[in-house]
């Protein structure tokens, strides 16, 4: 056998990316793809602010106010908080869905990216994070909106735009790592049939206490109603151990989905 | 890095292979083995070629070299290195060429080679440069600000071949290079990859067209179900497998078998197609005057120098391209 070059320096045996480098490569890629398509993102922000005007102060017109831990909350003040916390979920639910599938399925992008330096680790934390931040994105516009129409009362809603955050990545990791499941276009039926009554039932138009026995337990159980109160208590100021359990809910949440995209893709792309 | 080019470092290993294995398992749980314990050395500097029949185990053995597929058994280096724990280090300096363009459609020409080059942690400024570079280099440069899926098959597989050079790599593995192209195009690409060997980029090419490996490849091996079936340059093959000329006979459909025995004694060989007769001989016109001779009537006949072809139908009983 010829002489094989043993490699001696630690810098060429290990991988011309910094920690995280790749990571930000990932993000990079997405942000140039959206600079061309920014209009996008407007769909994105205004669909939250029609709900706010047409449930939150149409239909608020009608209710007088839901109490919440104690505290009386105007309707208006009630759905907003939770339109916050729908517009970090379906933000992060179109990217870390459908365009994950079509780069995974049918562009190969990921094919493209594993005979370079990248990682399947930095795939799935990148597209997670750009998930997040479109998620985010929405929100922190939406919250500015909030604050102009007075619906914000307290600066604990500073803490209101970390948590969109959270959702954004919880959902985004988990979505993605179901997505890896999915063969064909057919198969995200399945995503609206669960995507709609979440938005829906999840406290985000009338309070959970609207819901009685095992069907409350359920509800409560859910990752946007968690993420729904975590806002409310932020946007309103009436903090309760509640939004503890959200944070700790949507950090395990997000971890698990990190952990599971990463095998996935190790055991799709790396055969 | 050191210098490619620098005589010294000829003759060193770039990839080597023992006894390498590549099993997958299908959902149904049967374990299909596509690479079945093969041995490899490619050296720098040379053009190495994998030539075989569709499902060979060539696409999958090019994996397993790109460091994007876990070796199943045996031993593999590449640029001396273990690509299950250094392959972040053995991908930054290859360049891969895959066999369907894989080309990022959501950016345009430019942007594609800019991005990628990025993926390889090289500064912005550098790979800028780099991608108007080669851009030039594959006469893309008019073409830098459109989108991907206006170009024509031949113009993104230059694209996808300017965007493996991006990092300046040592080994180039390209898998069919050239598949779905028309001639013209399939000729301005063998010209650039001749420029790059040239450069003393070492090639590694799977291909299942003769002459493009005979025109490419200093060095190849015939691969036939998972396994190395012969090794050695195209001439040398040639040589070794099969005679210096071959005649092609043509008869009418269905008279092939019986023709066949009648001049069995014609040549070194002969081989029975659906379409033809081959028979391997030094001297083919004179196969074709004795075939005369004994009052056959060939509807079409034909003299030529063996091919890699015939080596490969020597070797497997088989051609390469059903």
């Amino acid at each position: 056998m010829t002489d094989v070059r043993t490699p001696t320096s630690a810098a060429a045996t290990s991988s011309p990316l910094r920690p995280l480098e790749g990571t930000r490569l990932l993000v990079l890629r997405n942000y140039v793809t959206y600079k061309s398509a920014w209009k996008l993102f407007l769909t994105g922000f205004l669909e939250p602010v029609f709900y706010l005007f047409s449930i939150g102060i149409g239909v608020g017109k009608l209710i007088h106010a839901f109490d919440l831990n104690g505290h009386a909350i105007p309707y208006a003040e009630f759905v907003a908080p939770g339109m916050l916390a729908a517009s970090a979920f379906n933000g992060a639910l179109m990217d870390s869905t459908f365009n994950v599938f079509f780069k995974l399925r049918y562009e190969h992008l990921y094919d493209q990216m594993l005979v370079t330096p990248l990682t399947t680790s930095d795939i799935a934390r990148g597209e997670i994070i750009w998930g997040q931040l479109r998620g985010a994105s929405y929100s922190l516009a939406f919250l500015v909106v909030m604050w102009a129409m007075g619906l914000v009362h307290s600066w604990w809603a500073l803490l209101a735009f970390p948590a969109t955050l959270l959702i954004g990545f919880a959902f985004s990791a988990v979505c993605m790592g179901l997505t890896t499941w999915m063969t064909s276009w057919q198969d995200f039926d399945k995503i609206t049939l669960v995507q709609l009554p979440l938005f829906l039932f999840s406290g985000t138009f009338f309070p959970v206490t609207a819901f009685h026995g095992v069907l409350r337990w359920v509800v409560e159980a859910t990752p946007l109603y968690r993420g729904v109160v975590l806002c409310r208590e932020l946007t309103t100021g009436v903090i309760s151990w509640e939004s503890g359990v959200s944070v700790v809910y949507l950090v395990l949440m997000g971890a698990i989905g990190l952990l599971v995209v990463r095998r996935r893709l190790d055991s799709l792309l790396l055969t | 890095m050191p210098d490619p080019t620098s005589p010294d470092q000829t003759g060193e290993a770039m990839i080597s292979a023992r006894e390498l294995r590549k099993s997958f398992t299908s959902r149904e749980g049967v374990t299909v083995e596509a690479v079945k314990g093969i041995d490899i050395d490619v050296r720098r500097g040379e053009a190495f070629g994998f030539l075989g029949p569709n499902g060979a185990g060539k696409s999958s053995t090019m994996r397993m070299i790109a460091a994007v597929s876990p070796v199943s058994g045996g031993e593999l280096r590449i640029l001396g290195m273990d690509p299950s724990e250094h392959g972040p280090a053995i991908r930054s300096r290859l360049g891969v060429c895959p066999q369907e363009d894989t080309l990022d459609n959501e950016l345009n020409v430019f942007d594609n080679l800019y991005i990628y080059g990025r993926y390889f942690g090289i500064p912005k400024r550098e790979v800028r440069e780099r991608a108007e570079e080669l851009l030039d280099f594959v006469q893309l440069t008019e073409k830098a600000r459109s989108k991907v899926e206006d170009l024509s098959g031949g113009m993104k597989r230059r694209l996808t071949i300017a965007r493996s050079l991006i990092n300046r790599p040592e080994i180039l593995l390209l898998d069919e290079p050239t598949t779905g192209l028309d001639p013209q195009a399939r000729h301005v690409l063998w010209d650039r990859l001749f420029r790059l060997k040239q450069q003393g980029v070492t090639l590694v090419i799977t291909t299942h067209y003769m002459d493009e490996a005979e025109q490419l490849c200093d060095r190849l091996v015939v691969m036939d179900r998972g396994v190395i079936a012969a090794e050695g340059s195209p001439l040398d093959l040639i040589r070794q497998h099969s005679t210096r000329e071959v005649a092609e006979l043509r008869f009418p459909v269905g008279d092939h078998d019986p023709t066949a025995e009648k001049i069995a004694d014609l040549g070194e060989r002969v081989e029975v197609l659906p379409d033809r007769i081959l028979v391997y001989s030094e001297d083919g016109e004179h196969v074709l005057e004795q075939v005369h001779e004994r009052g056959l009537r060939p509807v079409a006949t034909l003299v030529r120098r063996s091919t890699l072809e015939d080596v490969f139908l020597r070797l497997t009983g088989r051609t390469l391209v059903d």
